[in-house]
């Protein structure tokens, strides 16, 4: 496991602020269970600068999600802190999730499902509806503004769902596997519109991914978890210049991160199969 | 278009063959003389040659036109039926008397509905085309006489009274059961048992829990206790099966409890209180039906009693048809209201 000290390090340099913007310590979760406690997450720390994009891999169960959810605020952590530091003065919401299941509402039009987190807090429907317009534009949904989910495919539902998370203009923007359930074509897609709409206000972003291509081209930051229970095994930076774009995935450098990524988790995805690659 | 030839000609050559063989059987068993005793299975053999016949003329019609015909299909049939039935009791195979021929139900619908019947002071439908003239004579007491005389409002405001008293307290429970561990664990057991227990069983409870046994008040209280019992365990079901990771959603988009209520836990319930509600008005029906049977003065279920003892079968089948075209207006308003209600189900 790496230190806070390499941490920061890794954003000296790129960041301006010296404070992050995530700091989670100590982060231990266990479930009850009806032999005993099960522990899910133990020990974890994430530091995270404010307009760092950060992509947390591991192999499935490993608790990735739940750290998530925790720093989400939507699960009790066991013990540990976890803290997301506000802009005082700009009253933005902490933070607003992308789900792999889209998790947009079936009986609301595209519209006022990108308006959800707005109407939420209780924002006039004019003032909405202007933020969401012009969200919807930039993820090319504009035509579909009227139409229900059930008319839309996985793809234009995700960008729903991204849209929703990005008019809500969280103070970080949480992400959990949110290209899992889309096909591999659709995935580049979109993997290259949110690079592109990630670039325009660089927020600060938690992004668990399967897929060591995605943490590699969308992430500042790689964390590699262990298996069960989820540990931070090892962190690297990405040092490939930005802008990226698909074709970014071709060269030697690209290769070479996925090399040394897939070299750490190719043990603890082993172990969850249980046979030796 | 040579090809489209090809293929089609075996079909026709089929349909053709199926149309002589109907000819041949109905003109033997004509000549034979064989209806009075073969005249099920005659009818038997017509109609596996009328599936036979439509499916391949089904074949044959151009897709743009396929809807058009299943929707002839679904409507005809019954209209052959009803037809065979007639063409059945004027040839004397069927006993009109049991079984009267649907033009004679025609006639006695009409009966019911334009006469008032002295000897049970009622009538089908309360005679609206009188409210202007009891207005002017009565006031609103006579237009309230014409009501009272009908059989067809007196069901009708049962079966909805009922259904209000009962489905909207189900829903509040059902949320209940739905969102609260603790509540659905106290109640559901009980529920689910007194869920399988026949309505109507209760009736004689209810008899004696009102002051007037005889009166609206058990009849409804019967009707509005089976729907509640519908009602309740279909919305906590909806609210139980909503997706949890839009709950999630919710409460990471900050909403509220009464904004998750109103954006997430109702709506996502929807859908199956629908299908709860239209259950309970079919049960409502059947319940307050079988109610009349037993106590009543006036309604649909009192009708059709009615006419059976006094043996006249046109007027039993009538009030049979008018309860079945109540059910049909019922669940048809319902569809209506689900569809502006749900927008997001259309398709």
């Amino acid at each position: 496991m790496m230190g806070r000290g390499s941490c920061f390090e890794s954003m000296i340099g790129r960041k301006m602020t010296l404070q992050p913007k995530i700091v989670a310590r100590n982060v231990v979760k266990t479930y009850p269970s009806a032999d005993g406690k099960v522990l899910a997450i133990d020990d974890f720390n994430l530091e995270v600068a404010d307009g760092e994009f950060v992509c947390i891999v591991g192999p499935s169960g490993c608790g990735k999600s739940t750290f998530l959810r925790i720093l989400a605020g939507l699960i009790p952590l066991t013990s540990g802190t976890v803290e997301i530091r506000r802009d005082i003065q700009a009253k933005k919401p902490l933070n607003s999730m992308v789900f792999q299941e889209y998790a947009i509402y079936p009986w609301k039009t595209v519209r006022d499902n990108v308006a959800f987190g707005l109407e939420m807090r209780g924002l006039p429907k004019k003032t909405r509806y202007t933020i969401v317009d012009d969200w919807l534009n930039r993820v090319g949904l504009q035509q579909f503004a009227n139409y229900y989910p059930h008319q839309l495919s996985g793809g234009m539902k995700q960008r729903v769902s991204i849209a929703r998370a990005l008019a809500n203009d969280p103070e970080v923007l949480l992400m959990d596997e949110p290209l899992g359930a889309l096909d591999a074509q659709m995935r580049l897609v979109l993997q290259e519109e949110l690079l592109k709409l990630w670039e325009i206000d660089r927020k600060t972003v938690v992004y668990i991914t399967h897929s060591i291509d995605e943490a590699i081209l969308l992430g500042d930051r790689v964390i590699v978890m262990t298996a069960h229970p989820g540990r931070k095994k090892v962190e690297f930076t990405i040092e490939i210049p930005r802008p990226r774009v698909i074709e970014t995935m071709a060269t030697p450098e690209f290769a070479a991160y996925k090399g040394i990524i897939w070299e750490a988790l190719k043990n603890e995805v082993a172990q969850v199969y249980g046979e030796p690659l | 278009m040579s090809f489209r030839l090809l293929r089609r000609q075996p079909a026709v050559r089929e349909i053709l063959l199926a149309v002589s063989a109907a000819v041949i059987l109905n003109g033997l068993v004509t000549i034979l003389r064989s209806w009075p005793d073969y005249w099920p299975l005659t009818l038997f053999i017509n109609f596996i040659l009328l599936v036979f016949i439509a499916e391949r003329i089904g074949g044959l019609i151009p897709i743009r036109y396929k809807p058009l015909y299943d929707r002839l299909l679904a409507f005809g049939f019954p209209v052959l039926v009803l037809l065979c039935w007639e063409v059945l009791v004027n040839a004397g195979l069927l006993n009109g008397r049991w079984f009267p021929a649907p033009s004679s139900i025609l006639a006695a619908l009409w009966d019911l509905a334009v006469n008032y019947d002295r000897f049970n002071k009622s009538s089908l439908i309360g005679r609206p085309w009188l409210i202007p003239e009891e207005w002017v004579n009565h006031g609103l007491v006579g237009v309230q006489s014409l009501f009272s005389e009908s059989h067809v409002y007196a069901t009708l405001s049962r079966v909805f009274l009922g259904f209000m008293f009962g489905s909207l307290p189900g829903i509040v429970v059902g949320m209940a059961m739905g969102m609260n561990a603790t509540i659905r664990n106290m109640l559901d057991m009980t529920l689910s048992a007194l869920y399988v227990l026949p309505k109507i069983a209760i009736f004689p409870i209810m008899m004696l829990l009102f002051a007037d046994p005889f009166g609206e008040g058990p009849k409804i209280a019967v009707v509005a206790i089976s729907a509640f019992f519908l009602v309740t365990i279909s919305t906590m079901t909806g609210v139980q099966q909503i997706d949890p990771v839009l709950i999630q959603a919710g409460r990471n988009y900050g909403a509220n409890r009464w904004q998750m209520f109103r954006h997430v836990i109702i709506p996502g319930a929807l859908p199956m209180i629908f299908s709860g509600l239209r259950l309970a008005l079919g049960t409502g029906l059947i319940v307050i039906v079988a109610i009349e049977f037993v106590r009543a003065k006036i309604g649909v279920g009192r009708v059709i009693l009615y006419y059976w003892e006094i043996l006249s079968t046109p007027k039993m089948y009538a009030g049979l048809f008018v309860a079945m075209i109540l059910g049909v207006i019922l669940t048809y308003g319902l569809q209506l209201i689900e569809r502006l209600i749900m927008p997001w189900q259309r398709k």
